[in-house]
């Protein structure tokens, strides 16, 4: 008989402690299935908070298409030029030679310009600073290997050393795309890794420079530009 | 050992986890950058960077830019190990 009640007794508690588990887990998972959904959000907040700070993100795609254009049409008036002046190879001190340099640097002017506005008007759309923290650091990051390199560039054409000129520009170019890719959209990285490449091949094939350096910075410009458009811009 | 464990109360806060996450991709923030970045007023931005500042978390540095006042943060190195053990904790608890 005692023995019965004893067991009846424990029979009890262990139905209410299941009835107690049963209350706790509900209330436990509810808990956890509203804060989680919280939680997750937090996440994406703090990604996106993250990226926000430390990268400006406005590059416009189409500045990257147009500069690529530019350097074409760039590409070709030199072209013009160097075969009208009835010699095969640019003369240091000559006419032919200034031209060429202004083109260059027409070319460079004309592509910062559109790059500026174009980016200026994407990053309004968004509603994000044009000059802020992060576009400085981007600005100042992109520029280091860039000046280095044109003044490198610049001292060895001085001394009459023009052989590399092509090399140089798409290996700093490319550096400085490198560079820059950590302060904005990462896969500019890629581009630059293209055109230092391209200007690994160009130092080994010095008579090819022109075309390879028609290749880096006008087609793959081209190319690059569009692709970052359609995954950027287009909404 | 209970699932909440490593959910840190400090950081149980929106703000403070945006002024945490801006912190440790940057090597400091001033009080302005923070501001727009998080959308918080003086006063809420101020009461939460105070908090992770007694937590030992932030620590501040006030300067003059020009003659105008000039309040920066970075994170500390115990702020940047317990901000990840925090978002770790996150990640298991919503991976449950």
């Amino acid at each position: 008989m005692g023995f019965t009640l004893i067991y009846f007794i424990s029979n009890l508690t262990k139905i209410y402690v299941g009835y107690f588990k049963i209350f706790y887990l509900l209330c436990i998972s509810k808990y956890f299935y509203m804060e989680s959904k919280d939680y997750l959000k937090d996440i994406s907040e703090i990604k996106d908070l993250m990226n926000k700070s430390s990268r400006f993100i406005s590059l416009s795609g189409l500045s990257g298409v147009l500069a690529g254009v530019y350097a074409l049409i760039g590409a070709a008036i030199a072209y013009w030029l160097v075969d009208n002046s009835g010699r095969e190879y640019l003369i240091l001190d000559g006419l032919v030679f200034k031209l060429v340099l202004l083109d260059l640097f027409l070319i460079a002017l004309f592509s910062a310009v559109t790059g500026v506005i174009l980016t200026t008007r994407k990053a309004k759309k968004h509603n994000a600073k044009i000059w802020d923290t992060t576009s400085k650091r981007l600005v100042i990051n992109f520029l280091i290997p860039l000046v280095v390199g044109g003044l490198y560039i610049l001292i060895i054409l001085n001394q009459q050393k023009y052989g590399q000129t092509g090399a140089l520009m798409l290996l700093f170019y490319g550096l400085a795309l490198v560079n820059a890719s950590k302060y904005s959209i990462g896969d500019i990285r890629y581009l630059g890794f293209i055109q230092i490449i391209l200007g690994l091949i160009c130092a080994c094939y010095p008579g090819y420079g022109f075309w390879l350096w028609v290749l880096g910075f006008g087609v793959m410009h081209i190319i690059y530009g569009i692709w970052m458009y359609f995954k950027y811009d287009v909404e | 050992m209970s699932i909440i464990t490593n959910i840190n109360k400090v950081f149980d806060h929106r703000i403070r986890l945006g002024i945490m996450s801006i912190l440790m991709v940057n090597e400091y923030a001033d009080f302005n950058m923070l501001k727009e970045l998080l959308g918080a007023t003086d006063g809420n931005l101020a009461s939460h960077t105070k908090a992770l500042e007694k937590a030992e978390y932030v620590v501040v540095e006030k300067q003059f830019i020009g003659r105008k006042p000039n309040t920066r943060y970075a994170t500390t190195k115990l702020g940047r190990a317990e901000f990840k053990k925090h978002i770790e904790a996150l990640e298991k608890l919503i991976n449950k």
